[in-house]
């Protein structure tokens, strides 16, 4: 998926929302941001007085339940929908808009407030929208089946060996070329796709974040198995962030939002509810 | 000799013709301000410009972009072959006459339709993902390989209607001309029909060969990286467009080539008839 990640300490994230807030840099997010309070009425969306949140077509569990956003199912539709009733939106305020990736990111005029489609958050694509503060550290894992011949591998090394798929525009793309195989990574338009590749033998293990990983070995793919977690790049964790036209005036907001959704433990219980299996994969060496 | 008067006629006709040359570069001229004005001055400009015209984005990208060219080519040449030698098979099934070959003039006919009709990537799904999960012994399990068979399929039906059109244009006289010269019906095609056919339908063939050059990258959808994909890839990693903009100029020098080869042929062509 879009993006990666381990769960970080409160605390880091707390700092990456204060400092995304640059009105309060000492004291805990408040809905406070340059003096002008995070409130419905105060903040330029598209639509005054609605929020229009933007994500991809289609959408896969666990992210998103039935490739409907507007249920409040799956991690980030909830996650969504919480940011909105901490900014003060009621749920009918919530609209939501389908963006391809290419055009959530084109340089014209964006049709959405905000964007969760899995975005991890990289020094680069920061050059061409803004991020939110983090709302998932994710990590990225390999898929496959039990009848592949990846089956057996059980380090990094044994990885090389196979023939490894990823999806396009991806950081489990990245990861998968991370682990260096000898044989060129296989590029696909959508899991899906490669889901069919793997099916039909042409790959023999998938890269994909660890949710979606989950998600795909218990209701997709029939014997299909976790190999275990890819090690993240240079050491840093990759984090999912919101996705906001570079300069709009609501990045702090939703910043200091997630801020305080995950200060009062309500980010932790959505990813609870949504996301509760995740770290149980071993991590490759 | 040239009469005083034809004299006049002519330097009158060639200061017309300087005279509309010059308008029409001043126009060429007006016209490219205008419209760098326009574009460079739009308040979206310096966005768009960093998007999809940074040069340290094209030049990071290039050597993926090229190592997907390079694949883009090699399919190029090879599904070219192929498509030329099988569409004029197909092409000669359904011009042939007499009711015994209506089994196989109509098995051609029903290939054209099927495979004509059938969307490419539709098609490169079925072959690319259907085939190898029979996982029948023999089957390729190699993206490119089936990519390039599903290429050849569609495009065979394609060619095989404009070398069907090329026959069918040369005048029956030619043949009845060709058989009263003693030449059997074999003979007839090879020597009289086909090489008339060939030389009507080489504009339209080259058309085709431009953009069997661009669907090449459509095997990318069964997971090879090809100039396209390679461009997504370093895409979706910077968020810029750029990558795009560079595999897009290569795919323009690569058709500039055939177009040139086109004219050439085309004129050619004219020489020989005597025209113009």
């Amino acid at each position: 998926m879009r993006a990666p990640g381990l769960v970080l300490a409160v605390t880091t994230a707390l700092a990456v929302a204060v400092a995304c807030a640059p009105a309060d840099e000492t004291a805990p997010p408040s809905n406070q941001v340059d003096g002008v309070d995070c409130k419905k009425e105060n903040l330029a969306t598209l639509t005054p007085g609605k929020i229009t949140f933007g994500t991809d077509q289609p959408v896969y569990e666990p992210w998103y339940v039935d490739d409907d956003p507007t249920n409040g199912k799956g991690f980030e539709s909830a996650v969504a929908y919480a940011l909105a009733e901490e900014l003060g939106y009621a749920r009918e305020d919530v609209v939501w808009t389908r963006v391809p990736f290419n055009a959530a990111i084109q340089p014209g005029k964006k049709t959405y407030d905000a964007n969760l489609t899995e975005f991890s958050i990289t020094e680069e694509r920061k050059q061409a929208v803004d991020f939110s503060a983090p709302y998932y550290d994710v990590d990225q894992a390999v898929v496959t089946l039990k009848s592949s011949k990846a089956a057996p591998a059980k380090t990094l090394a044994e990885l090389k060996r196979v023939k490894i798929g990823a999806q396009v525009g991806t950081t489990s793309l990245d990861a998968a070329q991370r682990l260096q195989p000898e044989q060129d990574v296989a590029v696909y338009n959508t899991n899906d796709d490669a889901k069919a590749a793997l099916r039909a033998g042409q790959i023999d293990a998938l890269v994909v974040d660890l949710p979606t990983a989950f998600y795909i070995t218990s209701a997709e793919l029939e014997d299909g198995v976790i190999l275990g977690q890819v090690p993240p790049g240079d050491g840093k964790p990759e984090q999912f962030g919101v996705v906001l036209d570079k300069g709009s005036p609501l990045t702090a907001c939703v910043s200091t939002a997630v801020g305080s959704l995950r200060a009062d433990g309500a980010l932790a219980k959505i990813e609870q509810e949504w996301l509760s299996s995740a770290g149980a994969a071993p991590e490759l060496k | 000799m040239i009469s005083e008067l034809q004299r006049e006629r002519l330097a009158y006709r060639r200061s017309r013709a300087r005279r509309s040359t010059l308008v029409a570069l001043i126009s060429t001229a007006v016209f490219a301000v205008l419209a760098w004005v326009t574009v460079t001055g739009a308040p979206g400009w310096p966005r768009v410009r960093r998007s999809f015209f940074d040069p340290e984005i094209a030049w990071r990208s290039l050597p993926a972009v090229l190592e997907g060219l390079w694949l883009n080519l090699r399919v190029l040449v090879v599904c070219g072959a192929a498509i030329l030698v099988l569409a004029l098979g197909v092409a000669a099934l359904r011009t042939l006459r007499g009711p015994v070959w209506f089994p196989l003039r109509a098995l051609a006919t029903a290939y054209v339709d099927l495979f004509r009709g059938l969307p490419l990537i539709i098609l490169l799904y079925l072959v690319g993902f259907g085939l190898p999960a029979l996982r029948l012994t023999g089957v390729p399990n190699d993206p490119v390989v089936l990519g390039g068979v599903a290429l050849v399929l569609a495009y065979t039906a394609y060619v095989a209607e404009v070398f069907r059109a090329g026959i069918e244009s040369v005048h029956p006289s030619q043949v009845a001309a060709a058989r009263s010269l003693g030449l059997g019906p074999r003979k007839t095609m090879r020597l009289v029909v086909l090489p008339q056919a060939v030389r009507r339908v080489m504009p339209a063939l080259l058309n085709d060969f431009v953009a069997l050059q661009k669907d090449c990258g459509l095997i990318s959808v069964l997971g090879a990286v090809d100039a396209v994909r390679a461009a997504q890839i370093e895409q979706a990693r910077s968020f810029n467009f750029t990558p795009y903009v560079v595999a897009g100029l290569l795919f323009v020098l690569l058709a500039v080539p055939t177009a040139r080869c086109a004219d050439a042929l085309g004129r050619r062509v004219d020489r020989r008839r005597g025209g113009r």
